[in-house]
Order: C-alpha cells, then sequence, then structure tokens
C-alpha cells in the first residue's frame, strides 16, 4: 500500500506505513473462540505537526488500538512509524520512557484514570517525578500552574479525585498529560462520557491549549460533529483500516466512500425542520475476526460490484488533499 | 394538543441519602398524549430516568419513593396502586426499554424462551403459538432469520441486534405507552439511526405514544413531537419540538443549544453554560439555574413562575428569552 503523504514540505510529527496490530484470542474458561482479530490492518497516515488530526469510526474498527499503537502503547504486528523522523516502531522500553515527554495520550472515562487514594497535585505531578525534571517547590508551581491552565484553582491540589466532577476529572486527566510539555497529545473519546453544556467546557479547553503549547492533536471520536468543531483533518476508518481521509471541509461537504457518506447521513442533526433523507446501512459491523473478503464494507455497501467482493481497494490518492478506498470512487 | 393518554401530576419522587431526603423529581407535570412521541430531556441527575422508574413503579426500594402527586392512566392513579395490580400494567400496558439490553435479557436463557415465556404470561398464548409470535416480532424489529435466531443468546448478538430484541419483547405484549430510557445512547450511530426508524415505524403501525429519555437533543429533534427540558428534578420548559428548536425561552435550553457543536463545523468558540449542575441536596433558593444564568437577577431568587410564553409553550423563569 502506497503512504499517504501530506506536503512535503510540512514536517510531519506522526508517520505511519501500513501498521496493523494483530490480536491472538485464546481460549478462555467456556470460550472456544479462536482465532486472530485484526484490530489494525495495514494503516498508513501522516499527521503534521500542529494539526488537529481527526480518526472516526463507530466501536470495534480500531481506532484506539491504532491511537495507542501511534504512541507504541502496543507491540507492532507490522509496519513502523514514525515520531519525527525516529523509527519507533522497535524503539526499547528506555527509549519509548523518553518518547513518552513528548506524546501523551488521555482517554474517556476520567473516573479510572485517577488513582482515588492521591490527591490531585500529587496526580499531576507525578509525571514531573518520574521523568525526573522537577521536584519540590519547583513542582508544586508547575502544579499550580498546571491547574490554573486547565480551569481548576491551585488550592483545590490537596482534594481527592471523588471530590471533582466528570468534567473537572477530565481538566485533571489533561493537567498531568500536559505536565511534561508534550508536542503530541492523542485523546481517545475525552468528552463523550460528559453532559453536553460541560463537553462544550472541555472542547473549548482543547482548543485553547492546543495554541497555547503548539499542542498537535489526534482527536478519536465517534462523535462526527465534535470532530468537525475541532479537527483540520479526518480519517475515517473501518474494520482496522482507513477508508477516507481528507481536509474536514472537503470532506463533511462531500464525503466520498459509501460508508463515510452513510455514517455521516445516520448521523442525528439536532434540527426538526430538515425532514430526513437517510441512507440507512443494512446490518451490523462484521466481525473483526472473520472479516469479509474483498473490500471489507462489501457486505453493506449500497454501491458494492462483484470485483469489490473479491479484491480489497487500495487507499487511493482521488485529489490534491484527499485518499480514498474503494473501487467506485 | 392530541388527548392524553398518560398524565402527571404533581409528581415528587423522594431518595434518602447519606445527607438527607433529596428530591430527584420535583413537582414534575407531564402528559402524553394518544400516538405522540414526548421527549424528555436533560444533563445526568436531572431525574429523568427517575420519572420514568416511578410511572412503572420501579424505584429501588426503601431508597426511593413517591412522596406526592398522581400518575393518572386510564381512569387508575398509577401512585396508589397495589403492587399486583401495577404488575398488570407494566408490560401490558406500559412496556419500558432501556439503555442496556443485558440489564432487561437473562444471559442464561435463549431469546426465544425468554419471549415465548412473555407471551405466554402476559397474553397467556400456548407454548407453539408464541413461538411463532416472538418469530413474528423479531421480523417486525428488523432481525434477521428470526426463527432461527429464537434459539441464539443473548451474548450471540450484538448490540444493535439486543436492542431489537428488546424492542420486540417490549412490544410484544401490544402495549399503549413505550418508556424508552435512553435506548440509543450506547449505539453507533449507523445502528442508532435503524433503530430510531424502527421506533418511528412502529409508532406509526401500532399507534403507539412514547416517552422518550434522552440527553441527546439531536435525537429528540429526529423522533419527538413534544420535548420537556429537565433541570434539577424540574421540568424548566414544555414545547413542541419545532417550537423548542427555533425559539427555545430558557436560558438553561439556549446554552444547551449553545454548547452543541454542528456538523458543519464552520463555528467560532462553543458557549458552554458556567459552572455545573448543583447537587441535589444542596440546591439554591428560587431557580436553581440562577448561579449558571447570564439573564439572572435578584427576581430569580424567588421560584420562578411556571408561564407560557406561545401557544402550548410553557417556561419556568422570571425571565424567559423574547421571542423573535
Amino acid at each position: 500500500m502506497d503512504c499517504v503523504q501530506t506536503d512535503s514540505i510540512q514536517p510531519d510529527i506522526v508517520k505511519a506505513h501500513d501498521v496493523a496490530r494483530y490480536y491472538q484470542l485464546k481460549s478462555a474458561g467456556f470460550s472456544t473462540r479462536r482465532g486472530v482479530v485484526r484490530a489494525v490492518d495495514g494503516v498508513s497516515l501522516s499527521v503534521s505537526t500542529g494539526e488537529v488530526f481527526g480518526l472516526v469510526g463507530e466501536s470495534g474498527c480500531g481506532k484506539s488500538s491504532l491511537g495507542r499503537l501511534l504512541l507504541r502503547h502496543e507491540p507492532v504486528t507490522r509496519g513502523r512509524i514514525w515520531f519525527e523522523g525516529a523509527d519507533i516502531s522497535r524503539f526499547s522500553a528506555a527509549r519509548l520512557k523518553k518518547l513518552r515527554r513528548q506524546a501523551q495520550i488521555i482517554y474517556q472515562d476520567p473516573y479510572s484514570a485517577l488513582n482515588p487514594r492521591q490527591k490531585v497535585g500529587r496526580i499531576i505531578a507525578e509525571p514531573l517525578e518520574i521523568h525526573g525534571i522537577a521536584g519540590g517547590a519547583e513542582n508544586r508551581a508547575r502544579v499550580d500552574w498546571l491547574m490554573e491552565k486547565v480551569g481548576l484553582r491551585p488550592g483545590q491540589a490537596e482534594r481527592y479525585p471523588h471530590e471533582f466532577s466528570g468534567g473537572q476529572r477530565q481538566r485533571i486527566v489533561i493537567a498531568r498529560a500536559l505536565a511534561l510539555n508534550p508536542k503530541l497529545l492523542i485523546a481517545d473519546e475525552p468528552v463523550s462520557a460528559l453532559d453536553v453544556s460541560v463537553q462544550a467546557q472541555v472542547i473549548n479547553l482543547l482548543k485553547q491549549l492546543r495554541a497555547e503549547f503548539n499542542l498537535t492533536y489526534i482527536f478519536i471520536s465517534h462523535d462526527l460533529s465534535v470532530v468537525a468543531y475541532l479537527c483540520d483533518r479526518v480519517a475515517v476508518m473501518y474494520l482496522g483500516r482507513i477508508v477516507e481521509t481528507g481536509p474536514k471541509t472537503e470532506f463533511y461537504d462531500q464525503p466520498l466512500h459509501p460508508y463515510a457518506q452513510a455514517l455521516l447521513s445516520a448521523a442525528p442533526r439536532p434540527d426538526p425542520f430538515s425532514k430526513n433523507t437517510r441512507t440507512l446501512l443494512a446490518g451490523d459491523v462484521p466481525s473483526p475476526i472473520h472479516p469479509p473478503n474483498g473490500c471489507a464494507f462489501h457486505p453493506r455497501c449500497p454501491q458494492c460490484r462483484d470485483h469489490c467482493r473479491q479484491h480489497p481497494p487500495p487507499l487511493e490518492q482521488k485529489s490534491p488533499n484527499r485518499w480514498v478506498a474503494c473501487w467506485e470512487v | 394538543m392530541p388527548e392524553p393518554i398518560l398524565q402527571i401530576k404533581g409528581l415528587i419522587t423522594q431518595f434518602q441519602t447519606r445527607r438527607g431526603k433529596v428530591n430527584a423529581v420535583d413537582g414534575v407535570d407531564l402528559s402524553l398524549g394518544r400516538q405522540e412521541t414526548l421527549g424528555v430531556v436533560g444533563e445526568s441527575g436531572c431525574g429523568k430516568s427517575v420519572t420514568a422508574l416511578s410511572i412503572m413503579r420501579l424505584l429501588p426500594h426503601p431508597a426511593g419513593s413517591i412522596a406526592a402527586g398522581q400518575i393518572h392512566f386510564q381512569g387508575m392513579d398509577l401512585t396508589t396502586l397495589k403492587m399486583a395490580d401495577m404488575r398488570r400494567i407494566r408490560g401490558n400496558d406500559i412496556a419500558m426499554i432501556f439503555q442496556e439490553p443485558m440489564t432487561c435479557l437473562n444471559p442464561v436463557y435463549s431469546i426465544g424462551f425468554q419471549m415465548v415465556e412473555t407471551l405466554r404470561k402476559h397474553r397467556r398464548l400456548p407454548r407453539r403459538k408464541a413461538r411463532r409470535e416472538a418469530a413474528r416480532m423479531l421480523d417486525m424489529a428488523g432481525i434477521p432469520e428470526p426463527v432461527q435466531r429464537l434459539d441464539d443468546y443473548p451474548h450471540q448478538m450484538s448490540g444493535g441486534m439486543r436492542q431489537r430484541v428488546m424492542i420486540a419483547m417490549a412490544l410484544s405484549c401490544r402495549p399503549q405507552i413505550i418508556i424508552a430510557d435512553e435506548p440509543t445512547t450506547a449505539l453507533d450511530v449507523t445502528i442508532q439511526a435503524q433503530i430510531l426508524d424502527l421506533m418511528a415505524r412502529l409508532k406509526d403501525e401500532t399507534g403507539m405514544s412514547i416517552l422518550f429519555i434522552t440527553h441527546d437533543l439531536a435525537v429528540v429533534a429526529e423522533i419527538c413531537q413534544r420535548v420537556a427540558v429537565m433541570y434539577t428534578g424540574k421540568i424548566v420548559e414544555n414545547a413542541g419540538v419545532q417550537d423548542l428548536f427555533s425559539r427555545p425561552a430558557h436560558p438553561y435550553t439556549v446554552g444547551l443549544f449553545q454548547s452543541l457543536p454542528s456538523l458543519g463545523g464552520k463555528q467560532g468558540r462553543l458557549h458552554p453554560i458556567a459552572g455545573m449542575v448543583p447537587s441535589l441536596n444542596n440546591l439554591p433558593n428560587g431557580c436553581a439555574f440562577k448561579d449558571r444564568c447570564f439573564r439572572a437577577d435578584r427576581h430569580c431568587d424567588q421560584p420562578p413562575p411556571w408561564q407560557a410564553v406561545a401557544n402550548d409553550h410553557q417556561v419556568r423563569c422570571w425571565h424567559p428569552m423574547e421571542s423573535g
């Protein structure tokens, strides 16, 4: 598969070439399931410095696995990953630890991400200690500063996580991720567990921090409107592969891949006046243990032809900035 | 407005907590019209699910109880009904579907067994007929090869399939009202679209009414005719769906809309509501929203009036938004 490259003048912070992550299913207990889950199955992408890259797809499409893979929180089954030009796909643990300073990840659930028995100040300071960056008074000053940056009062550092609401806990998680002054932040559904009004607060915060800290985001979400709001470029995943990628405006104005079209048309709109003309997809996402032959989307695709059943389509460039994996586009 | 099939008056539902009693539902008036889909929206903890559980009399015992109010259904007041009578209403007249289908499906029995049991118990069908009817219901809910799927166990199905099974089960006793508590929240968008489509179709076919509880305004726009917005146990605004979306009157409703990123993605900054929902055992005097409200003044220290801002559009506010 060809490597997807954006304008080569812009430096890429992360680049992946044909990366894959397979999980071996073990039979456990009464389970008799055997086989290989192809969570990520040959993804190539590049994210340039300073951009917000959105990764969308439905549950089980491999978007979270890909996020973890890009930071090498998972071993790579196949393919190569570069971070700022360095091939990190075979990095040792010691070198990965150094990498973590520059690239952090935050998750959806701020409840399980925080140790309930640690005070918030300690939680935020922990990365500084692990990486031996600051100690004592300097450490405290940095924690206070970080808390202020994410909209918490420094006086709250002596409290425990349970004293905070969901939105505030997500702010704590963000403060901890920013403690090391990373260049890249992978955000895996960071606002999905929050109520709408609080969700908007955290989205605004992420937007503001990006400018302030010169961050690059990889934003993983199932919510197309949040992605539309935050991201510069979007990639749609289906069964472990990217089926379409392109700049936000072009993508939302005119999605090219039939799955991307269906996904956009299925998203409910807060407008009772537009009576929908939805393309409803039949059936469910197939199992990643036994993906269909040919194009993985063909059993649900309204435009499926014989050719699609036999041969998986490569991700091809269809216009200057857009790549689509479909025979019919 | 269509003739109401279910009418709630002054409902107060209390929960005993470690810090004393709180009113999770605090004086709710609501009426559900025949063949109407009424949306109840609000953020977590606003009392929307507790309202549903109060109607079904499924409140956790002894922590939760109905302290005041009536729920009128077919000439009865559900709040005073004996449990045995209530059991006859559940499923037969009013059925409920939940966010997580596994809370209502038993993992150790096949789908068919559970559906046949329901049909035999509630509709007194003989076994073979019940099985045929179960297959017919699955078919109606859009499950392919329904006869074969009857022998499947819940874990053999995907989330969307299980949701369809739960809807089929809820509909199998031909209830007049379905209470749907976040039925699509755990589902992916393409599956959510299928389920919403299914519910709208089944409503037209069977003529039932739906009380649709959700936090998602976009889903409300898709499926509801009328909407009630809840905040800290009270209904703060009630209107037809088009009216609510084009002329929201309560500052909280306005705040919810301004918090929504749109699919077009050509917005500036989002305008979230300041602060957070106050704790139910520590509500401010007067209007519970005043500390977060951009229109609040000293009037708001008094409980706000429930007033009409238009025909069939009421709001609980001292300073509703001017229309137009």
